[in-house]
């Protein structure tokens, strides 16, 4: 499905290509800080102490989400800059890309990186022999993954917009309510394998945070009615 | 590599208020553009009277008289302009480099992954005598930076030595040679490549067959390279060029002097285009100087000139504005400086000279284009290479590169637009390339895989 979104939505306009490979970048900046810490705390500790492990995992993930959502205000503020630039520059004083176009495609670089990271290696197994999740692991090991991931990309679509339609109009508990959601996503996952409690409040988040985006972004229910109808 | 922006680009409809104003640029062309030469400023001029003049001639003829008065307050606000009409079509011109780099990397990550005879190690080049089985590891480092040393010294005698003998116009000398170097590579590369691919699925092939297409290949591939041709088929000729080029680096280059070579090749590039006194610098002011496109061999350009159909008095400037790259076997010293050499040069120039005819105004279309040197396709794709070659974290650690790379490329032809001179183009994606490299490979890489076995998500 991203790769969907991408193709109709982004493929056609350059600078949205741009921005998402910008985005996508940032995210990755942002797991190399997060995976330099861990590795630091794992190296200085005791590597045979096995809940003291699954503890700094835990830790690592959640500075991790952290540290995503501040390289995504990053990005705000390095987009804000580019967009005056554009604006300075255009001939008839727009800019050529709404920012809340741009918050859309950052959120889809971010989800792109982040569901390429989360899947890539484990599609590159399917290709061989069967031998994933030999050793007693769920059967529905990739069927979960791959909706965990789908619902990852667009949850960070999602989380783009509103966050940065937070920091445009300076709704600060918008922002703290993406911190809030992404933390509690990543948390869910820690139940897994245990799959109801992870994957089913994942979506139930992802489709109040779909609603709440689309509200944002300025559609409402009529116009939701006459897309669906194809009125003109 | 070096970059050049022309900014007359009149990517719209032929006649409306802005390519008015750009005709009416010409005169304050010279002053406006001191930081240039002013050969290519006379070049630029030239070109734009020469571009708008067919069809709005008295439009420029009327602009002329009125921009002559106001020059100097005329100038800053024509100054802008071009700012950013070049900043406008930096988006598309970006994405024009995009898409050829990414298919190049495409390539060479999918032979990579299927075929096992380029990660196979039966030797190495005599370009690299120092062998890396040696035990220590402070030999081997010492190894690999004496092959890198010599490496780099082989292609800045080969660049210096292409300079001379441009500067003293040996045309008909570096023409051979690069027709033979390109035969070499399309033709003798192209048959081991294929017969690799076939060994690894097991399809067989006669030899009458296999023949027929290297030949065809290589025959249209000579023609499309060298003379005229399709623009998207010389394209994907190029394309396919650098990346076996590159497949044949990853091969034979020794793993720690692979990445000492990119290392030292993006710093050489970045001294090379931008001293002074550096040879490909010379290179291209002498092109300039002298009117002529840079090399008829080692150019990617993402627009050309349609000359095809038209009527075309001059076409020195004309044909050869795409460039290919080779670097053949036994030549492989001759030509592979100098095809790296200027390989590495990104440049955006203006369309051929005259367009006598209106009606082909919509080709004008294509012929802002911005131009790569293939060198640079051939080492992003080395790199990109080596890390799905060698890395452990497989995929992550070669998408994390692919970015890096891209992002670097941005940010170069932001500077292009920035500076409108001509710029090295490896520096800054290899150094994002490798730094992304590394740390992916030894950090990221536990992380992800103590994340994915507990199937936690972040």
């Amino acid at each position: 499905p991203a790769l969907g979104l991408f193709l109709f939505t982004i493929a056609r306009d350059p600078l949205r290509i741009i921005i998402l490979i910008a985005g996508a970048f940032f995210w990755l900046v942002s797991l190399l800080l997060s995976s330099l810490i861990w590795f630091i705390a794992v190296k200085a500790s005791n590597p045979l102490d096995e809940p003291l492990q699954k503890g700094l995992l835990i830790f690592g993930v959640m500075f991790s989400v952290l540290l995503q959502e501040a390289f995504r205000f990053l990005y705000y503020k390095l987009l804000r800059k580019a967009i005056e630039g554009l604006v300075a520059l255009s001939e008839d004083g727009c800019s050529p890309i709404s920012i809340q176009q741009m918050a859309y495609v950052a959120g889809v670089g971010f989800g792109f990186m982040s569901g390429a990271f989360s899947m890539i290696n484990l599609l590159a197994d399917t290709l061989g022999p069967g031998t994933v999740g030999i050793h007693g692991d769920s059967q529905l090991y990739f069927l979960t993954s791959a909706f965990m991931t789908m619902v990852l990309i667009f949850l960070h679509t999602f989380w783009g917009i509103l966050f940065f339609h937070g920091c445009e109009h300076q709704h600060w508990w918008e922002i703290t309510a993406v911190i809030v959601m992404h933390l509690a996503v990543s948390g869910l996952t820690f139940c897994n394998p245990l799959y109801m409690g992870s994957l089913v409040p994942s979506y139930l988040l992802m489709a109040t945070a779909a609603t709440w985006a689309y509200l944002l972004s300025g559609g409402s229910a009529q116009n939701l009615q006459r897309f669906l109808l194809c009125k003109s | 590599m070096i970059t050049f922006m022309n900014n007359s680009d009149s990517e719209e409809e032929p006649c409306n208020e802005r390519t008015s104003l750009m005709s009416a640029e010409s005169p304050p062309v010279p002053s406006y553009q001191d930081g240039l030469q002013a050969s290519q400023a006379g070049e630029v001029q030239a070109h734009r009277k020469r571009r708008t003049g067919s069809s709005r001639s008295p439009n420029n003829i009327a602009d002329g008289d009125v921009s002559d008065s106001g020059v100097p307050v005329r100038e800053s606000a024509l100054e802008n302009e071009e700012e950013e009409l070049t900043l406008k079509y930096g988006a598309k011109h970006v994405i024009m480099l995009f898409v050829p780099v990414t298919l190049c990397m495409i390539v060479v990550v999918a032979t990579i992954k299927s075929v096992r005879f380029y990660t196979e190690k039966n030797g190495q080049l005599i370009y690299t005598p120092f062998s890396e089985d040696t035990p220590s590891v402070g030999q081997r480092l010492l190894n690999s930076v004496l092959n890198t040393i010599i490496m780099i010294s082989v292609i800045v005698v080969m660049t210096v030595f292409l300079v001379l003998l441009y500067k003293y116009r040996c045309y008909k000398f570096i023409h051979g040679w690069l027709i033979l170097s390109s035969l070499m590579l399309l033709f003798l590369f192209t048959y081991i490549y294929l017969g690799e691919v076939l060994k690894t699925y097991n399809v067989a092939m006669d030899y009458p067959t296999l023949f027929l297409i290297i030949w065809n290949f290589g025959a249209v591939g000579m023609i499309c390279i060298h003379w005229k041709g399709p623009l998207q088929l010389q394209q994907a000729y190029l394309i396919m060029i650098s990346a076996l080029m590159a497949l044949v680096f990853i091969k034979y280059l020794p793993e720690w002097s692979a990445w000492v070579i990119l290392g030292a090749i993006s710093i050489y590039d970045l001294m090379a285009v931008l001293c002074p006194k550096g040879p490909l610098r010379m290179l291209v002011e002498t092109a300039q100087e002298r009117n002529e496109p840079i090399f008829p061999a080692l150019i990617y350009s993402s627009a050309m000139m349609w000359t095809v159909g038209m009527a075309k008095p001059d076409t020195a400037a004309g044909g050869p504005s795409q460039q290919t790259w080779d670097a053949a076997e036994d030549g492989r010293e001759n030509h592979r400086s100098p095809s790296h050499a200027d390989s590495q040069m990104l440049e955006t120039r203006s369309p051929a000279p005259t367009r006598p005819i209106t009606s082909f105004e919509e080709l004008e279309e294509e012929e802002r284009g911005v131009k790569l040197g293939l060198g640079d396709f051939i080492f992003y794709s080395v790199l990109v290479g080596k890390a799905a070659a060698t890395a452990s974290g497989d995929w992550n650690t070669t998408l994390a590169c692919f970015v890096a790379i891209l992002i670097g490329l941005c940010l170069t032809l932001l500077l292009l637009a920035v500076f409108k001179k001509a710029l090295p183009a490896l520096p800054i994606s290899i150094t994002f390339g490798l730094v992304f490299y590394f740390s992916t490979d030894n950090l990221v890489r536990p992380f992800m895989d103590t994340l994915a076995s507990h199937q936690l998500y972040i």
